[in-house]
């Protein structure tokens, strides 16, 4: 038998919480789950710091990826036997869904952005390269690697398969909703899946819902938009993620600075060079990063100790509301307000912004090119979602964006009661309004 | 944290006024392609390379007031068009930017349609396939333009000439 027809003798199957199990029957899936690159994951939070702000959400990219080849595997399930589906492809979704995170590492967003990485970019070569993942994939079909790395990189030819795992109502998005609901504890990113599911069809080069389902994805798509707003940009998660750039930030400025660590940051080397090799990348995962920030409470350098500090017992920053619109000159004042005391701006001041586009749909002239979700009509004709939906019309192409300024509050309150420079910063960032915020926040 | 936002705000004045929201990010991406600093992170759209990132920051340089965002009505869409504003330039002088020139690949940029921009960004994105395997590429993701091959030829020496790096 090909390695690509090859089924496993019974059927294993992955306990899940939010799917209640997780079911393989091909040898090639069971073996991609077994291959060091994808056991990685299970060292690389979904959530990265969130779990400074909901406790529970410790759940892995392992377990995210399960979930969307879960998802992927029901759908084609249904798909079976219906005209716009090949069959032939499915083996293709399945390996595609699996993989589709392959390239996240620790706490990606605040890596990418820092050292300037891309995790895509590393899935595609996790994929391509020398790798076990490659390796099994090869074994399938020759050139089998490449069809996966384009699936997952939005350039496969059959834009049907791309869909699956990448559209505005995709299986990625839905496991990820559902899991860090689930994880997170909040009653938002529920919503009836197995109802989406059973009203999904294959047409032509698209995935579209019955329109007796409409409501389902009403559903969903608030879901979405209640998750973005209360969960992934919750304010003290990004707390978290503003102090774990600046550790980076810092980390990386002293070993341009010939800065003598205690111990060579052996791992990070690559990250602060700029130049990161698959076998630099795939090497650094949570338990690496904690262990040096671990070290770094210990260093010489008192803002990179500091900062370490903080990060790994939660002395996290406070916040403000801010509008660069009508703030700008206050943040200016700020920083030479923070020059002034002592406290380096470029580490302990910084604007953080988080926007989310929940729905929207292409537009002749617009630059976004998001395919809509198309509902198929009782007559066979196509309608776009928010021509026949009030709700999810009334977010459709609407940006919503928020801006607050993040400080040490409490090395502000340290500063001495008596100096003009500290009543003068206190009055910019309104105690009361930061007191505030430091109330709300979960956990 | 104004740097990505200053560096863009440099290459409106030196484009002096960008129309078309699409166009404005294929020369991104090309730029960026061409080794010019900008960081915006690009995926690959069902059209092209896209970046979220870029379409959120010329909106905040807009509700900033350092870059005036223009709509007009052509047919049945809306035109954007972009111009740095006097803020804009005050702000920019103010700020220490250590930016190489770019005004020729702007200039050269500008001349061209969309259509031929997305061509450009789309090879760009596949810029490590041979000349036989990119043809097929751009056939596949873009069966609908059908680019032509004098097309894709045109497109091939307007990258040796913009970037001769390439």
């Amino acid at each position: 038998m090909l390695y690509k027809d090859e089924q496993l003798h019974e059927e294993k199957v992955f306990k899940d919480p939010v799917h209640r199990y997780v079911h393989v029957q091909d040898r090639v899936i069971w073996d991609l789950i077994a291959a060091p690159e994808f056991q990685r994951l299970r060292r690389i939070k979904q959530l990265g710091t969130s779990y400074l702000t909901f406790h529970g959400a410790e759940h892995s990219r392992f377990n995210h990826s399960l979930g969307v080849y879960e998802i992927v595997r029901r759908i084609i399930g249904n798909f079976e036997d219906r005209d716009d589906w090949n069959d032939g492809e499915r083996l293709l979704c399945l390996c595609a869904a699996l993989l589709h995170d392959l390239g996240h590492g620790p706490f990606s967003h605040s890596f990418e952005k820092v050292f300037k990485l891309d995790h895509e970019h590393f899935t595609q070569q996790i994929i391509l390269g020398d790798t076990h993942v490659h390796t099994i994939l090869e074994r399938v079909e020759s050139g089998f690697s490449q069809k996966v790395a384009d699936v997952i990189d939005k350039t496969y030819e059959d834009k049907l398969v791309v869909s699956l795992i990448s559209s505005q109502i995709d299986a990625d998005r839905m496991d990820y909703l559902q899991r860090d609901a689930y994880f997170t504890g909040v009653s938002y990113g529920h919503f009836d899946m197995e109802r989406i599911l059973r009203v999904m069809r294959p047409i032509e080069d698209q995935v579209v819902i019955k329109s007796s389902g409409m409501h389902a994805v009403e559903d969903y798509i608030m879901s979405r938009y209640q998750m973005y707003w209360q969960v992934y940009f919750h304010p003290v998660t990004r707390s978290a993620e503003v102090i774990l750039s600046k550790i980076l930030h810092r980390a990386k400025y002293l070993f341009e600075s010939n800065y003598m660590f205690k111990l060579k940051p052996f791992h990070f080397v690559a990250f602060f060079n700029e130049d990161v090799g698959l076998a630099d990348y795939l090497k650094l995962d949570e338990s690496i990063v904690f262990y040096y920030f671990q070290l770094w409470q210990e260093e010489d350098d008192a803002i990179l100790q500091d900062l370490c500090e903080r990060f790994m017992n939660r002395r996290l920053f406070k916040y403000i509301e801010f509008n660069p619109n009508l703030q700008m000159n206050e943040w200016m004042d700020l920083y030479k307000l923070f020059q002034e005391a002592g406290i380096n701006p470029d580490y302990y001041l910084e604007v953080d912004s988080s926007s989310d586009l929940p729905y929207d749909f292409y537009r002749p002239g617009e630059e976004d090119e998001r395919l809509p979700i198309n509902l198929l009509m009782p007559d066979g004709n196509l309608k776009e979602l928010s021509r026949n939906s009030d709700i999810v019309e009334s977010i459709s192409g609407k940006k919503r964006t928020d801006h607050k300024l993040y400080f040490p509050a409490d090395t502000l309150t340290e500063l001495s009661d008596d100096s003009p420079v500290k009543q003068r910063i206190m009055e910019l960032l309104d105690v009361n309004q930061y007191l505030k915020g430091d109330e709300e926040s979960v956990d | 944290m104004l740097t990505n936002h200053a560096r863009l705000m440099q290459f409106f004045s030196e484009a002096s006024d960008i129309t078309g929201r699409k166009k404005l990010q294929k020369i991104i991406y090309i730029l960026q392609k061409c080794h010019l600093p900008f960081e915006e992170k690009y995926q690959f759209h069902f059209y092209g390379p896209y970046s979220e990132e870029l379409s959120l920051r010329v909106e905040e340089l807009c509700n900033l007031g350092l870059i005036a965002e223009k709509k007009e009505s052509v047919h049945n869409y809306i035109q954007y068009h972009y111009q740095i504003t006097d803020d804009g330039k005050a702000f920019l002088e103010q700020f220490h930017l250590d930016m190489p020139d770019m005004t020729e690949q702007i200039a050269m940029l500008k001349a061209k349609s969309s259509r031929f921009l997305e061509l450009v960004s789309t090879m760009l994105y596949f810029e490590g396939l041979t000349i036989d395997k990119l043809t097929k590429k751009i056939h596949t993701v873009k069966p609908k333009q059908n680019y032509t091959e004098v097309e894709i030829d045109e497109a091939l020496q307007f990258i040796r000439t913009v970037n001769p790096v390439q």
